[in-house]
């Protein structure tokens, strides 16, 4: 997945590097440094980051269409709530 | 009849960008966002689909993302035609035709043009094809410096000190790398920021290690028998030897091809108005050429109107997004472009940012924070008005100065604020250095008043 | 006619359940003093915003007081100074430097990120704790135990102590809340409870200092990076803000949380088959159902033109923050919770430097005892609506909340 910050609206929050500390890392305080190209087992956890920017100042590539991918990445959890939900 | 001309453009007319890089791709984006459904061409000079740059100098060279995977997220489909890997050559206004390098010609109805810069190379031609001697613009720039970094060279040699060549600098010391910076003023960012912020910036570089030397130019490249860099010459006839040299003199504006066009296009950029519109060569705008990005200058409200070059990436997103409105809309409808300058760099784990035009300050205050701790607000003042401000690593307060900025809020800054210290209370001059020398770090240049001002000279087109 | 104030209506308790109509009306005046000397009250979100990052604004407790304030945190009124969120840079930036070392990025990037195993444990041990109930109250039985749990561990504060530490951290938390504060008694009380859960900390600070072990007191009593070392007094002011932020107000947010989702059935069964969601929904209630309602405890250090207003040099200023979060002239349809809107750029955590330091920690709680509950809880309804709240107006939210359900899944 591409992705890009705006790091003019960057305050340095960090929860992106909290949340994803795989693509971005703080470099001292209250710089950023990150990987614009997450590979895609981050996906879940790029769009976490994504989400809790507080500057909304992340833009993300193919997050977008979770649905079908989400349900092949983590086929167990979804597989049994699939099942209760279909048992009620 | 203009109304239906718009009407038309918007349903079936064919708009054609130069310039395949982030305001290309956002201008993109914006024209098919506002509903433009005709035909859009995207001519690119380089192989390659829009990418980032800013992570070439940082990231990438620091080993923790690759220069070929920097490719900018799209916001939305833009079903655009693609000529990647052509330069354009030629432009012809009354033909409304751009001339590729393949020989191929492109009619437009509408252009937007975002060539943007490239990097200024070593002058001495036979001395910049040494092996060893590199630039850092593109991602094939930025492929070939890793290589050479990770390939552990006994020591770097950066010319120019700006905000690249000091990126550079802080990666190679990351990474263990011995570097030295040569800088002919008498620090680092000294164009950007002025002489009090670039003592700082000095500190921060030679207490990490760096080997400064300022007030010094390269003379001379030095090469081996077997055409590798081993040796650079300095003015006060000193010698370091290094086995890779990055060259960071700043850019040059990509207009050679308009050459000729009429436009009025120069050394300095691309002469618009606010509105995005390119002036020809007599200073009188055009209807159907838009200009955005690092190629474009225009004049600004806040700052007397001048004309202003903007190398700033936040400037290349927000001028393509209006150009883009402004090219598809009515005449009322039209926006004027702006944007507040802002700009980043981040160096041996600091981050710098700032607001406004802070080589138009002729004084700076410290108003929070401490110059000593590297954490501070400076503040820029120009005829008694605030003009812009720098942070280091004090960026949760900068916008509170963009506003100050945007109401032109008197300099000095009198009032109160947190964490001010003796040293904050009297402002100091910014000291920039004398704007007709040139620096190898500017970010915004102040081209003058008007695009007869530049002394253009005009070549009769050669078709 | 004497009505009551606008700002007493809504620190009054009477409406406590549902105070959004009077925020509404607050926004008509978004720079409003009712009283002479009274603090102004900011409601819209973009002047809070602002506010947020002015450096004309103080949080130094000493302003405040010397504004004229009570004894809130005065040193010499309590033994124990302010902690870094009621302090000013350049101390605020050392202290909360220093306590990010152990907590966060650069120093520490996968602390929060390594206990999502360990949280999610832990909720799958409190919900099975529910045993055959058909009916519990989530925050006594969840919401509560489950941020106190993480917030000891994380500390290292042992679990068991929470009946001790309970006792002062309520009256700490009722000192924070605009009816009461203005009592002088509950204030002696607030920060002789204060004091004392300053001294408990230090019987396990000095512990940790001859032994240490991993968890963040440790780190703080041991710290020793670039900022130096914080004193013991600094630790001790560190470690009672960490502890009572890290559950007063995450208790609030699931509980908000499953409140709203339990009024937003679509939402639930969403949730329900989608984990995921979570992540959204506890954006959107950050921005719908602030647990941190309000910042009150700002001072201006000059005066200030907001709206053609001039707040004097000196006055207190209370940023609404909940106001802010429904303004509709920073949000779509702002009553509506919604999950899916595009823009959520919530004031759910504040703002500049003083923004939540334990926002991403927060997050990941809520997101996790949200799914969980919805995964596990059968048909669950509340069987109150509006359920009993707590006192405080600041950090609101439901005393208890029953909510009934058939089973566990």
């Amino acid at each position: 997945m591409r992705l890009v910050v705006d790091l003019n609206k960057c305050q340095g929050y960090a929860q992106c590097a909290f949340l994803a500390p795989d693509v971005f890392a703080m470099h001292g305080d209250e710089a950023l440094i990150y990987n614009p190209h997450a590979p895609e087992e981050q996906r879940e956890r790029l769009a976490r980051a994504v989400a809790a920017c507080p500057v909304q100042a992340i833009t993300a590539d193919g997050l977008d269409d979770r649905g079908d991918k989400r349900d092949t990445g983590n086929a167990g959890a979804t597989g049994d709530v699939q099942e209760a939900s279909d048992g009620r | 009849m203009v109304a239906d001309y718009v009407d038309w453009l918007r349903r079936e007319g064919r708009i054609v960008i130069v310039g395949a890089s982030l305001a290309g791709l956002r201008a993109a984006e914006t024209l098919r966002a506002e509903g433009f459904a005709g035909e859009l061409t995207l001519i690119g000079d380089e192989p390659y689909e829009p990418y980032d740059r800013p992570p070439l100098s940082k990231s990438v060279l620091l080993g923790k993302a690759s220069p070929h995977r920097t490719e900018l997220p799209h916001r939305r489909e833009i079903d655009a035609k693609w000529r990647l890997g052509v330069p354009a050559t030629g432009l012809d206004l009354s033909a409304k035709r751009v001339r590729l390098a393949d020989g191929d010609e492109v009619e437009y109805d509408r252009l937007l043009i975002a060539t943007g810069v490239r990097a200024r190379p070593w002058p001495k031609e036979e001395e910049a094809r040494l092996d060893g001697v590199c630039l850092l613009r593109t991602r094939d720039d930025a492929a070939d410096l890793y290589q050479r970094l990770k390939a552990g060279p006994r020591r770097v040699f950066v010319i120019g000190a700006g905000f690249a060549g000091s990126e550079v600098a802080s990666a190679c010391r990351e990474t263990g790398i011995p570097v030295t910076v040569a800088e002919r003023a008498g620090a680092p960012l000294v164009g950007a920021l002025g002489g009090v912020i670039g003592a700082v910036a000095a500190d921060l570089q030679t207490e990490n290690g760096v080997d400064l030397r300022t007030g010094v130019t390269v003379t001379s490249l030095e090469g081996d028998s077997v055409g590798r860099v081993r040796a650079v010459h300095l003015s006060d006839e000193s010698v370091v030897e290094a086995d890779v040299v990055v060259v960071s003199l700043g850019s040059v504006r990509n207009t050679d091809w308009l050459a000729g066009s009429g436009l009025g296009a120069g050394p300095r950029g691309i002469a618009c108005d606010a509105g995005c519109r390119a002036f020809d060569f007599r200073g009188i705008v055009t209807d159907d050429v838009f200009v955005a990005g690092d190629v474009a200058r225009s004049p600004h409200a806040l700052f007397g109107y001048q004309f202003l070059s903007l190398e700033h990436w936040g400037n290349a997103v927000a001028q393509a997004e209006t150009a883009a409105h402004n090219m598809i809309c009515h005449g009322a409808d039209r926006r004027p472009h702006l944007w507040m300058p802002a700009f980043w760099s981040s160096m041996f784990g600091v981050n710098i940012k700032s607001v406004g035009v802070p080589s138009m300050g002729d004084q700076l205050m410290i108003t929070q924070g401490s110059l000593a701790e590297r954490r501070f607000v400076g503040v820029y003042g120009h005829q008694g008005r605030v003009i812009a401000a720098v942070t280091f690593d004090n960026t949760r307060w900068l916008e509170f100065y963009a506003r100050q900025i945007e109401r032109g809020a008197p300099f000095p800054v009198e009032y109160p604020t947190v964490d001010r210290r003796p040293e904050g209370r009297q402002p100091v001059a910014a000291d920039f250095p004398d704007p007709s020398l040139p620096t190898h770090g500017p970010t915004v240049t102040l081209s003058g008043y008007s695009p007869a001002d530049q002394q253009l000279v005009f070549h009769p087109a050669r078709h | 006619m004497t009505q009551a104030s606008l700002f007493r209506r809504i620190t009054d308790f009477a409406n406590r359940a549902d105070p959004y109509p009077l925020y509404e009306e607050l926004r008509k005046t978004p720079v409003l003093c009712e009283e002479e000397g009274g603090p102004y009250v900011i409601s819209s979100y973009w002047d809070i915003e602002a506010l947020l990052h002015d450096p004309r604004i103080s949080s130094d407790a000493a302003n405040l007081a010397a504004a004229g304030d009570d004894a809130l945190s005065g040193p010499e009124a309590t033994g124990l100074p302010p902690s870094f969120i009621r302090l000013d840079p350049p101390e605020h930036d050392r202290l909360r430097r220093i306590a990010n070392s152990s907590f966060g990025p650069p120093h520490r990037p996968r602390r929060i990120e390594n206990m999502r195993g360990e949280l999610g444990e832990i909720v799958t041990g409190l919900i099975d704790g529910f045993g055959d109930a058909r009916q519990i109250d989530l925050v006594d039985q969840f919401a509560y135990p489950f941020p106190v749990t993480v917030i000891c561990r994380l500390l290292g504060v042992p679990r068991e102590d929470e009946p001790r530490f309970r006792a002062w951290v309520d009256p700490i938390v009722a000192g924070l809340d605009p009816d009461t504060r203005t009592s002088a008694e509950s204030e002696r009380t607030a920060q002789e409870a204060r004091l004392q859960l300053g001294m408990y900390l230090n019987g396990l600070v000095e512990q940790r200092a001859k032994e240490p072990r991993d968890d963040m007191l440790s780190d703080l009593v041991n710290s020793h990076g670039p900022d130096g070392a914080m004193t013991t007094m600094e630790v001790l002011t560190t470690a009672v803000l960490l502890l009572i932020a890290g559950h007063e107000t995450t208790v609030n947010l699931i509980t908000n949380g499953m409140l709203t989702l339990l009024r937003h059935p679509e939402v639930l069964e969403r949730l329900r088959n989608d984990p995921g969601l979570s992540v959204r929904i506890v954006e959107e209630l950050l921005r719908y159902e602030p647990p941190v309602q309000i910042v009150p405890q700002r001072t201006c250090i000059a005066d200030i033109e907001l709206r053609g207003v001039t707040i004097p040099k000196g006055s207190h200023i209370w940023l609404m923050l909940a106001a802010g979060n429904r303004d509709p002239e920073r949000f779509k349809d702002p009553e509506r919770f919604d999950p899916d809107r595009e823009d959520i750029q919530h004031l759910g955590f504040g703002s500049g430097i003083h923004s939540c330091f334990g926002a991403p920690l927060a997050r990941v709680e809520a997101q996790i005892a949200l799914s969980e509950l919805a995964r596990r809880l059968e048909d669950p309804r509340l069987v109150e609506d509006p359920p009993p709240y707590r006192q405080n107006a600041v950090l609101r939210g439901p005393r208890h909340l029953n909510i009934a359900f058939e089973g566990l899944r």
